[in-house]
């Protein structure tokens, strides 16, 4: 995962609320068994639509996602993190996110930056009087600037942390190895195993 | 000097005990995770990933692998005829090889559901963490489990170190007390939850439901509520663990034997909430005034009584709420004022991991026994796994299926999201005892009205969506 600290890319505005991760990714993209190569399938019955946003030429390469609030509702398919990614975008900006979604995304080096209602709406003005505008994200400091308007956005402690040093999960946890392994050693014995299989 | 201990809920003390590593410096806690079920849908990704770090699977004996999501539900000898169901299926059964993970393939009998496998096999117990990379793990929380949906990179996470970094949550409770009336059911209590608090309002929390409503709940019927925990935004939903439970446990496969239950039910009983613990939010619900609940919108909060009118917008203050129930009723085709029992289905589902288990084929059953199925409409019958296709058979609930006209399938997900070839026409109506209602869900333009089994057979019956009060009156 690459370290993120500042980057600047197109403001792309998606109007909605309460866009859940079927329509981020419908269920149809889920069968693939990659990890990458999801562009194609990011909002893919809006993108049916003609004047869908991300139709918009001046909008297709976007980075930064500004959304209405709930995003990421739904199924907690990390396939929505991953067609984002594969589109392009490091960011999202919403008032509110779904709390799973958010935890995929900060797994996968996708910023979730938690901002209001007004100020979404404000850079949906914005956006609107200047098509194509870049947004630029500074994550040690928290800001999201777009022309001269610069707002500060939430995201927790711990995951701005991970993202700035681009960690691997996995390898953090197994610098406790040592803590699983005694845990392990006091799991009482009526606990359920799946293996010597029974009831078949 | 022993300082006095603070009174905990259930979650606190489940999270408690499987503290393997606190976490410094806004990091989250280290979890250890007792059972992970695995399905051909968020795990190729998952077992790729250990494979390209060159990781193991730590605990096979904690992890158990199931078709569901992909497999059809008719002709299930031949080979899955969609190339990437198949292509899932067969890295699924490579990966399970691999890395010596159990698997419950097509045609055995613990096949099914991932949802209902776990509990019918016993596996599911109180006191445990229970993950899955689905989002209606939270079902599992009816045992008093702390069950959580989980992605894919954290499924990956789980198999490499049988643990999970989670950041705390909050508790709810959600109190349910009275008696509910003939024809209402668990389905109907959790679709009420949701259209109180809406579909963002269980959010950060766990919820816990309580209250003798709850308590007078059969294991299916806790189940069917804790499942739809996800659709109002919660991280997971929980039942304390009472003698309903131990007894559904007791003499399952995998039900702990001997001193070891003895033991197990000891623990089992320190489980609920301590009297004078603290939740950080509270909900009341009278079950005894509570109807046959249905939706009619796009996602499961926008849910009304069976008895009311399709809402109108224009009497949604929210301005964000009032924009999606406008587009929700467009979706739907839908006029604001109609009443829901006059709107017409060309489907009904019986299905999915909230409501297929044997009681709610039971349930349908008994209602449809001896009646004549509406003309025009299709009822397809899923049972949630093999072994309640078996049970049912056993009992003659599928001759009576067969005999209304529904069509008796094999196990999986089918119709609940269409991954295989069971799903709505565009523009086609379903009644449906799945969980979520979203657009598209069922099939391209399919529209969903989410319902209880009860509510489904009688709409089966009379074609448009009905209480089983509606066919006192009929017959
Ligand atoms: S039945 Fe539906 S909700 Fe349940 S696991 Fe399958 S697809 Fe998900």
């Amino acid at each position: 995962m690459d370290k993120i600290e500042k980057f600047s890319g197109v403001a792309v505005p998606l109007k909605r609320s309460n866009v859940d991760t079927d329509q981020i990714i419908p269920a149809v993209y889920l069968k693939r068994i990659t990890k990458t190569g999801f562009e194609d399938a990011l909002f893919a019955s809006w993108k049916a639509e003609p004047d869908f946003v991300l139709n918009q030429p001046v909008f297709a390469h976007g980075e930064v996602l500004i959304t209405g609030p709930d995003f990421g509702t739904g199924s907690s398919r990390e396939h929505a993190v991953w067609a984002l990614r594969d589109w392009g975008f490091k960011a999202v900006f919403s008032a509110k996110f779904a709390d799973i979604f958010r935890g995929n995304s900060g797994k996968q080096g996708l910023i979730t930056g938690v901002i209001t209602e007004d100020e979404t709406e404000q850079l949906w003005d914005l956006i609107d009087a200047n098509p194509g505008i870049e947004a630029t994200v500074d994550l040690p400091n928290q800001t999201l600037s777009l022309g001269e308007t610069t707002l500060s956005f939430e995201i927790d402690a711990y995951t701005k942390w991970r993202l700035m040093e681009g960690l691997d999960d996995i390898g953090l946890t197994l610098r406790d190895e040592p803590a699983i392994t005694s845990f392990e050693s006091k799991r009482q014995s009526w606990r359920p195993k799946t293996l010597p299989a029974k009831g078949i | 000097m022993s300082i006095p201990s603070k009174p905990l809920t259930l979650a606190e003390k489940l999270w408690a005990s499987h503290l393997v590593a606190e976490g410094k410096d806004g990091a989250p806690d280290l979890l250890y995770i007792d059972l992970h079920l695995v399905h051909e849908v968020t795990s190729p990704q998952a077992f790729d990933g250990l494979r390209l770090a060159g990781r193991k699977v730590r605990r096979p004996d904690l992890t158990i692998a199931t078709e569901d999501h992909n497999t059809p539900t008719i002709d299930i000898d031949k080979p899955i005829a969609d190339l990437t169901s198949r292509t899932q299926i067969e890295a699924l059964r490579k990966n399970a090889a691999e890395f010596g993970i159990r698997i419950h393939s097509l045609g055995d009998k613990n096949q099914g559901i991932v949802h209902v496998v776990g509990p019918q096999l016993g596996l599911t117990m109180p006191g445990l963490t229970v993950v899955c990379g689905d989002s209606h793990t939270s079902t599992h929380g009816a045992f008093g489990a702390l069950a959580m949906g989980i992605g894919t990179s954290e499924v990956e996470h789980v198999l490499a170190t049988q643990t999970l970094p989670l950041t705390p949550f909050k508790t709810m409770s959600i109190n349910v007390e009275g008696t509910l009336r003939a024809g209402v059911t668990a389905k109907d209590i959790i679709l009420a939850v949701i259209a109180k608090i809406s579909t963002s309002g269980g959010q950060g929390y766990v919820l816990e439901y309580r209250g003798s409503a709850i308590r007078a709940l059969s294991m299916e019927g806790r189940m069917t509520i804790c499942n739809m925990s996800i659709e109002a935004g919660a991280r997971a939903g929980m039942v304390a663990p009472d003698e309903t439970t131990f007894a559904y446990l007791k003499d399952r496969p995998h039900a702990p034997t001997g001193a070891d239950w003895d033991q197990a039910v000891e623990y089992w009983k320190s489980l609920p909430t301590d009297e004078g613990a603290v939740f950080d939010a509270e909900v009341f619900i009278d079950a005894d005034k509570l109807d046959p609940f249905v939706t009619w919108g796009t996602n499961p909060g926008q849910g009304v009584s069976l008895f009311d009118s399709v809402p109108n917008p224009a009497d949604i203050n929210d301005p964000n709420e009032r924009a999606a129930a406008e587009r929700a009723l467009e979706y739907m085709d839908l006029k604001a004022g109609t009443p829901m029992k006059e709107i017409a289905v060309d489907t009904v589902f019986l299905g999915s991991c909230t409501n297929s288990r044997i009681e709610d084929l039971r349930a349908a059953a008994a209602i449809i026994e001896g009646k004549t199925k509406a003309e025009g409409v299709r009822m397809m019958v899923v049972p949630g796994s093999q072994k309640v296709r078996l049970q049912a058979e056993e009992e003659g609930l599928d001759k009576i299926f067969k005999d209304f006209g529904a069509e008796w399938r094999f196990a999986g997900c089918s119709m609940c999201l269409g991954m295989n070839p069971d799903q709505l026409a565009p523009g086609e109506r379903a009644a449906s005892t799945s969980n979520r209602n979203f657009e598209g869900r069922q099939g391209k333009g399919a529209r969903t009205h989410l319902v209880s089994p009860l509510v489904a057979a009688a709409t089966a019956i009379r074609g448009t969506l009905s209480a089983p009060s509606d066919l006192e009156s009929v017959s």
